[in-house]
């Protein structure tokens, strides 16, 4: 019952910290410089590594799909396989489990840092918001940068896949009939779909990071706790909500 | 706030007159621990009132009420009338703290921890700001540490930095939590002196909270004593001089006796 009541608490706390961080959006133009900041934190140190996982992730649907699908000869089809997993699903999930490890922990820590060295309560009694100056540029940040690093991510994938496609013996299928297959079943809309997937993730992964921040309670060990949460409650949701947003999506 | 086109002269008392605080009846739970009982008082408007106590007595808590980072279990604490609570009075009345840790921005060089305020209610152009920063920064004394990051300054500067970043505020309330608190006795004066200094020159309303006799005695209009939660004596600090009470007496002038029963409880 106590651990219901911390979840209902939890999930209350970070809507109202979204509609406070959303009630000062017009003040976004002259954060400009904390904004950018957050982009190049969420966007660019995390596009690495989004790269070379998205590439494996390809690479490895491409060589398990070319594996089950000999033996019913249709090998030509991975790239509709390959496309239609990374632009749906894989994508955006991988970029938005990233985005916990990477940039949700970091979130974290750091706000759990200002929190326990009394920093926001500082920002509090110079009559500058949290939600305003620590939440909102990281918010905006991430649904500016979650559709970039997903189209990165889908675009790696299918270059692995190809790749893996065409230069595997087993497989041995050219990039024209990978690509061919690719575009020919996966459309526009199922592009967009990850993407759409993706802004939710995003914009639950950081604000789940920043309310367990500024929540923090405690000592420099609460701070290690306070990341371990986060980043666990960021997983649970980011599949939880994967499955309600496929099923309205397929629906 | 002040109007950022007016052009002024920093820290002046002219628009920001000292403002009244007043606790009634505050009581504050933490579970079931009652760290305040019905605690009241008055402060007014450019005064100097030191609260006092043992460590743990809910002095710092009795603070955080007054600032508005806690709510009262029960009773209120107004500021000019408003509650302190409300978000509304941070932005009617300026309110600086100085927090027992500094509590300033580790990412944040000393000069944009000065200027954090001012950018961030557009009080000024960067020009002006910098004038008012390198004014808080010459009061103190701080003339070169602009450029440092909190983790490379002394115990000491930290404290005159975050006085200086509550000053570059211009408070109509200056709060101070522990002020000397892990300093030594010279430094300890220095502060004592910056308080007075920045009350007398500024008509600032000030409440310091410590547990430091001579501070208190030095700089108080009126001392307030707070004890296990409870407000034992509020009046001038004259009055402090020979105390009748008892367990005031021994918090005030602690006799140390080590042949008393509870040291020799520590010998093997």
């Amino acid at each position: 019952m106590k651990q219901l009541n911390s979840i209902f608490e939890g999930v209350g706390s970070a809507i109202l910290l979204f509609l406070r961080a959303l009630g000062y959006a017009a003040t976004l133009p002259r954060q400009s410089a904390r904004f950018f900041e957050q982009c190049y934190m969420i966007g660019y140190t995390t596009l690495p590594i989004v790269a070379i996982l998205s590439f494996f992730i390809g690479a490895v649907l491409a060589l398990q799909a070319g594996y089950s699908m000999e033996d019913f000869g249709a090998k030509q089809w991975i790239g509709s396989l390959v496309g239609l997993s990374m632009a749906r699903e894989l994508g955006p999930m991988m970029v938005a489990i990233l985005l916990a490890g990477r940039v949700g922990s970091a979130i974290s820590a750091e706000l759990a840092s200002m929190k326990v060295n009394q920093e926001v309560d500082a920002l509090v009694t110079m009559n500058i918001p949290p939600a305003r100056m620590l939440v909102l540029p990281r918010l905006a940040a991430v649904l500016v940068m979650m559709p970039v690093l997903t189209i990165i991510g889908d675009l790696v994938g299918w270059f692995g896949g190809a790749l893996i496609a065409r230069y595997t013996h087993s497989i041995d299928i050219s990039s024209e009939t990978y690509f061919a297959a690719l575009r020919q079943y996966t459309k526009f809309r199922d592009v967009l779909h990850g993407l759409a997937k993706a802004e939710v993730f995003g914009l639950v992964v950081v604000l789940i990071c920043c309310n367990i921040g500024l929540n923090t309670r405690g000592g420099p060990r609460e701070i290690g706790a306070a990341v371990t949460r986060s980043v666990v409650v960021s997983l649970i949701l980011i599949l939880v909500l994967d499955y309600f947003i496929s099923k309205i999506q397929t629906s | 706030m002040a109007d950022p086109s007016t052009s002024r002269k920093p820290f002046s008392s002219e628009d920001a007159p000292g403002v009244g605080v007043q606790v009634e009846h505050l009581c504050k739970n933490f579970g079931r621990l009652e760290v305040l009982k019905d605690v009241t008082f008055e402060v007014t408007p450019g005064e100097i009132f030191v609260l006092m106590g043992p460590s743990g007595t809910g002095k710092s808590v009795l603070l955080r009420h007054i600032v508005g980072l806690e709510a009262p279990t029960s009773g209120r604490v107004t500021i000019n009338g408003l509650d302190a609570s409300a978000d509304q009075t941070r932005e009617a009345v300026r309110i600086g703290l100085v927090f027992q840790s500094g509590a300033l921005f580790n990412s944040l060089s000393v000069y944009d921890n000065l200027a954090l305020y001012l950018r961030e209610h557009r009080l000024g152009t960067e020009t002006e700001i910098r004038e008012r920063v390198m004014h808080a920064l010459k009061i103190l004394s701080l003339e070169g540490a602009e450029g440092k990051l909190p983790a490379d300054l002394s115990g000491g500067m930290n404290k005159r930095v975050a006085i200086a970043r509550a000053l570059v505020m211009e408070p109509q309330l200056l709060l101070y939590d522990e002020p000397t608190s892990e300093l030594d006795p010279v430094m300890s004066a220095t502060i004592s002196e910056i308080i007075a200094t920045v009350k007398d020159q500024y008509k600032v309303t000030t409440i310091v909270v410590s547990h430091d006799r001579d501070l208190a005695l030095n700089i108080a209009d009126r001392v307030g004593l707070l004890m296990q939660g409870r407000l034992t004596f509020l009046g001038p600090p004259s009055q402090l001089m020979h105390p009748k009470d008892p367990v005031i007496a021994d918090f005030l002038n602690p006799v140390i006796d080590i042949h008393h029963p509870r040291f020799l409880k520590l010998a093997p």
